[in-house]
């Protein structure tokens, strides 16, 4: 059991072996290393949402208890996909082994596993596809680099399917564009098909069939949440914020990951949301139904992705909004950027989204009806709306990490960057290579941001907290900035480990710092409540 | 699935130790489980798992770790409203160790 694993530490843990083992990789048998993998989904998460096998299993013993015709039902699942999606079947076709790859990915670079090359972790894959979809591997078996599905072969693939984040950073670099993370997605939809999920993935879809959201909060837990931020916005600024729940009639519906409902640092990012609706007067609502704008059904199967995604556009529906405003967060976006519209198609009933503010139509929504956040403030500092005291984030030495699924997976690069270079005074980025598209992984994206495989999760977050740290030492950086509800939950952790100097934050928590809101009182503190540069000593004399 | 055998039963846990079935909570299982991490339960702890508790039946999970600040804060004053305070008395953290011993599930998803 995995239990009791500890992480080693930084000084150990950066010793990495890149020597490749003895033998042949087909000959090298997978090995559960505790504090690499996570725990087996409990039959009851399985069971709120009809998905098969649900059973009492943990992935480190020998028997899965796997149905017995477990291989047919692999195998079937195979070829039902390989007809369904075309990008799956000519990614199990095309690699030509360049290696371009090999060095790319933040697991390899972080493990020197070579399993985790995506060239390496396809072919764990592909030897299968060979073996029983394609007359080659048929007649000439390992010689044509085909092999048997074995009990061993499946728990290879779950072990390093679950130590692929879906980031794409590989598919950037590969001349052909081969995107491991579809593999990775049809990976674990066939781990789906035999009950073989994540706890950390089951439950929050569970929670999110059930109640909206990946955590479990209740309406009036949301509720109760967000007038408790209302409370430190009051004593932050002296304005008291009474935002509206499931009101009818709005212009907006706001929909933002529930990790800024819940946890430390999302709920600074959500004062920040808070802040600037209320100062622009937007006319939007909250709702305590569509409380989720990730999808950890992503992380299991397209159709349980498609099931818990719609919610979003039924509630926008039944409230009857012109359009939507999503947060900070990183998966949402690109389902709604790149299966939206195939899976639902056009969202015709509302309204093509434009700014009450500035009058800018967002015609890059104009199909799914939603624009990210940082595209509508980015458009207000722009025109001009908005009233920024950038030195109220004078003590914050900014670098701004791309999330996996906004960069590679919709193109935001400029929006986050205009925002903070107008709210903040100090701003630098990382180096070239590990930012924008190129950027590397969190390490803890798709579902593997749990407790129990923090080794992997530092390992793989290495490369990122290395160019971190470069930023650090090279100019005194002491916050990383994002834009995803998974990096604010995952990142604390990496820099804890690797730069603990450097904190984290969401781009709207330092726009609630800088925005001069109307009527405010003289700002103090921060939206963390800690005092404001050359604000310390005032603090003091008032108590 | 792990199990805790105390007073005569059988008690179903996670690999973590949490309780699968928060029914099965007691006050002396939460003594029970600290001892077994070498914990004595004092009353600063029962004000904590107490709170924890109401909080949890009210609103189906753990509070925010600022709402537990403030309310230790409005109870028992501002020098003992930080996470330092709640570090001091849960070494392994409040939302995990503190949640533990008051028999409530680990919150999960982007947290």
């Amino acid at each position: 059991m995995a239990k009791g694993a500890k992480t080693p530490k930084p000084e150990e843990l950066s010793k990495i072996d890149y020597s490749p083992p003895k033998t042949r990789w087909m000959e090298t048998p997978v090995e559960f290393k505790p504090g690499t993998f996570c725990y087996g989904a409990r039959p009851k998460y399985l069971e709120e949402v009809d998905f098969p096998n649900p059973r009492e299993w943990a992935s480190a013993d020998e028997d899965w208890k796997l149905p017995e015709n477990w291989k047919e039902i692999v195998l079937e699942g195979m070829k039902d996909r390989l007809g369904k999606y075309r990008s799956f079947q000519l990614f199990m076709d095309i690699c030509v082994r360049c290696g371009a790859c090999a060095d790319k990915c933040h697991f390899y670079i972080g493990s020197g596993d070579p399993k985790n090359m995506p060239v390496l972790r396809a072919e764990l894959m592909r030897s299968v596809y060979r073996k029983y979809f394609t007359s080659g591997g048929k007649l000439l078996g390992k010689y044509a680099g085909a092999r048997e599905l074995t009990y061993e072969v499946f728990k290879e693939w779950w072990y390093y399917y679950y130590q692929c984040t879906e980031c794409r950073r590989c598919s950037v670099f590969c001349p052909y564009g081969i995107d491991q993370a579809e593999i990775t997605i049809m990976g674990r939809e066939l781990f789906n098909l035999l009950g073989c999920n994540t706890d950390w993935i089951a439950g929050p879809v569970a929670n999110c069939y059930h109640k909206g959201n990946h955590l479990g909060l209740e309406p009036h837990t949301i509720q109760s949440n967000i007038e408790m931020m209302c409370d430190d916005i009051e004593e932050i600024t002296g304005i008291r914020i009474e935002p509206s729940f499931n009101r009818k009639g709005a212009e907006i519906l706001f929909v933002t990951p529930s990790g800024d409902l819940f946890g430390l640092p999302g709920v600074y990012t959500c004062m920040g949301y808070l802040m600037l609706f209320h100062e622009l007067g937007l006319d939007y609502t909250w709702s305590t139904y569509a409380s989720e704008g990730g999808n950890f059904g992503f992380f299991t199967s397209n159709e349980m992705a498609k099931r818990l995604h719609y919610k979003i556009y039924a509630e926008a529906k039944r409230l009857g909004v012109k359009y939507i405003i999503g947060g900070e967060c990183g998966h949402m976006w690109r389902l709604i950027h790149q299966y939206l519209d195939t899976w639902h198609g056009p969202a015709d009933f509302m309204e093509v989204p434009r700014s009450p503010i500035t009058g800018t139509v967002f015609e890059n929504a104009k199909a799914t009806k939603m624009v990210h956040v940082t595209e509508f403030t980015a458009d207000l500092i722009r025109h001009g709306k908005l009233k920024l005291d950038p030195s109220r984030n004078d003590h914050l030495k900014i670098t701004f990490h791309d999330s996996c699924n906004t960069s590679r997976g919709m193109g935001i690069f400029e929006e986050p960057r205009y925002i903070i270079q107008n709210v903040v005074n100090h701003f630098y980025e990382m180096p070239e290579d590990t930012i924008r598209e190129k950027t590397f992984c969190c390490g803890s994206g798709s579902g593997l941001n749990a407790g129990e495989n923090m080794e992997l999760r530092m390992r793989g977050g290495f490369p990122r907290a290395n160019a971190v740290r470069h930023v650090h030492e090279k100019y005194g950086v002491n916050m990383l900035a994002n834009i995803c509800a998974i990096d604010r939950a995952a990142l604390p952790t990496l820099m804890q480990y690797w730069v603990p100097e450097v904190d984290v934050c969401g781009v709207h928590e330092l726009v609630g710092n800088a925005l001069v809101m109307t009527g405010e009182t003289e700002r103090t503190m921060d939206l963390r409540l800690e005092p404001l540069p050359g604000k310390e000593d005032t603090e003091e004399e008032d108590e | 699935m792990p199990t805790i055998e105390f007073g005569g039963k059988t008690i179903e846990v996670d690999e973590e130790g949490y309780l699968q079935n928060l029914d099965d909570w007691t006050p002396e299982l939460a003594s029970y489980m600290a001892e077994q991490d070498g914990q004595e339960l004092t009353q600063e702890h029962w004000d904590i798992i107490n709170f924890l508790r109401d909080y949890y039946n009210k609103y189906q999970i753990a509070p925010m770790i600022k709402i537990l600040v403030k309310e230790i804060k409005k109870n028992m004053g501002p020098e003992k409203g930080n996470t330092k305070y709640l570090y001091q008395l849960f070494p392994d953290g409040p939302a995990k160790q503190a949640c533990r011993y008051a028999g409530l599930p680990k919150p999960t998803g982007c947290v």
